[in-house]
């Protein structure tokens, strides 16, 4: 690990002028992305502020939202009855995301700027245009069975890797953010951004904004959600398809749909077309294969990763018919 | 990201002041030292183990203010206060820890590397009233891996002593 400057701030104003101050510093709150990339050189911050300690850590009801404080554990929204009960597509989603310790650690605005898994990022002998800008891509040619399909450019094809924002922003999550002039509230969904042409800008987050809330609301939709997560063993892996999901119906028909992919694209990707073709559909397998077609549609495949169309299709469906199950209104 | 991007001269090492199984302990280090590289390079305390060093094996696994946390991505000047035992602070007056005798009752390891961090883990989702079921162990267990592959003997030691209640 390369030698840098730790400094433990005493509020978020603070935290941020103190990363302001320095090129490339970074917020430090559980560590498990931020270490990890620093002792793959990855990451080389000359200045690391410790947040860890800010009072940001609260799982509150306002109202209609549920307010998750940036600096909450993993573990602790999990199982947040708050969470539990009204949002568990969020919680099935934590509690399937790395390991025990891992969420022990893990703070919520932190994960949600977890960054990809691909080897191609994380080793440095590789190009990388999320790395280095302009780099080029050895991940196109690479070995990719674990690349997206969706959301991908010719400079870019690294998957997003997480699970909670996968719930979140198929369940309309805002994030709040902190910065020089004040405060502002973004719908997850438009957080993060397309890798296009410059991967390595990833959300929208400015440098020296601070993440401070992920607020949620409260909705019948919202408590009939669930998380599917599929991947190559039981426990402590990566998606290589992930399905967060929610339905209302009203009688046969389904009302409301919500629905979005993990482990296929290049963000958290929300499925808009596949929630419009179950919108007014009669609940069942008939309805839950066109939704699974329709948020397949224009996907790119590799030649190692072709194998995820046909299994998001299936998970989808699968994901569907659980919670329809699982929800009947 | 370019060198040119690193301006500000690194500082030089700072005090962190915590409870180590149960007494007070001061350490001056640099930055960039790790919980796990404190634990075994500056207090003497080699038990826990350093496996992958990049948060995928659990072998370093210690209870931070009671939670299993990985030290290998814990930086040890983040720790200021924070209470923190490994595996040499489960004995109590040199008497094992019931998870400690179960994992030797069941056979539990054999290279033994990966051992602290597993036994960490029970005892903390002991702790947790997370080890209900046979299921719910392996699954609360997945962050510690084995490559002996003691699983079926760690999950009975585990067991035995939610059992023994």
């Amino acid at each position: 690990m390369r030698a840098f400057d730790f400094v433990a701030a005493d509020s978020a104003s603070a935290a941020r002028t103190l990363v302001r101050e320095v090129p490339g510093a970074r917020f430090y709150a559980g560590g498990t992305t931020l270490v990890d990339l620093m002792k793959a050189d990855v990451e080389q911050p000359a200045r690391v502020v410790d947040i860890s300690r800010l009072p940001l850590t609260a799982i509150e009801r306002r109202g209609e939202v549920v307010r998750i404080g940036a600096l909450a554990r993993n573990s602790d929204a999990a199982y947040d009855p708050l969470i539990a009960g009204n949002f568990p597509a969020v919680a099935q989603a934590l509690l399937s995301g790395a390991s025990g310790q891992i969420r022990n650690a893990a703070t919520i605005g932190g994960n949600l700027l977890q960054r990809t898994r691909c080897t191609y990022f994380r080793e440095t002998r590789w190009r990388c245009n999320k790395r280095e800008p302009g780099s080029g891509c050895d991940a196109l040619d690479g070995f990719n069975r674990g690349h997206a399909v969706l959301g991908t450019s010719e400079a870019c094809i690294a998957t997003y890797p997480g699970d909670l924002a996968v719930a979140l922003v198929a369940l309309d999550a805002h994030v709040v953010i902190e910065g020089e002039q004040g405060e502002r509230t973004v719908a997850l969904v438009d957080f993060y951004r397309l890798p296009g042409d410059r991967p390595d800008r990833e959300t929208a987050l400015e440098f020296g904004e601070l993440i401070t809330a992920v607020e949620l609301r409260i909705e019948p939709l919202h408590a009939r959600s669930s998380y599917l997560k599929v991947r190559d063993r039981a426990s402590y892996e990566f998606a290589l398809v992930s399905v967060a999901c929610a339905l209302r119906t009203d009688g046969d028909r389904i009302a409301e749909a919500r629905l979005a992919l993990g482990g296929v694209a290049t963000v958290p990707w929300r499925a808009s077309a596949a929630e419009g073709a179950l919108t007014g559909a009669a609940a069942g397998e008939a309805a839950y294969r066109t939704a699974a077609e329709a948020a397949l549609e224009g996907a790119r495949t590799r030649p190692h990763n072709a194998f995820k169309v046909e299994l998001a299709r299936r998970a989808i469906v699968r994901a569907l018919r659980t919670t329809a199950g699982r929800g009947a209104a | 990201m370019p060198t040119t991007q690193r301006p500000i001269a690194p500082r030089s090492p700072r005090p962190v002041t915590f409870t180590l199984n149960g007494r007070p302990a001061t350490f001056t280090v640099d930055p960039t030292v790790t919980l796990l590289d404190l634990l075994r390079e500056r207090a003497g305390l080699p038990g826990t183990k350093k496996g992958c060093d990049r948060g995928q094996c659990g072998a370093c696994t210690v209870l931070v203010n009671g939670r299993r946390t990985l030290s290998c991505l814990t930086l040890a000047l983040a720790l200021g206060g924070d209470e923190v035992v490994t595996v040499e602070g489960l004995a109590d007056d040199g008497r094992l820890h019931a998870v400690q005798r179960a994992f030797i009752e069941h056979d539990a390891f054999q290279c033994g590397y990966c051992t602290p961090g597993q036994i960490m883990s029970a005892v903390a989702i002991l702790a947790e009233g997370r080890a209900r079921t046979d299921d719910e162990i392996r699954e609360a267990m997945s962050g510690n891996i084995c490559r002996c592959g003691a699983y079926p003997n760690i999950v009975a030691a585990i067991a035995a002593v939610r059992d023994a209640g």
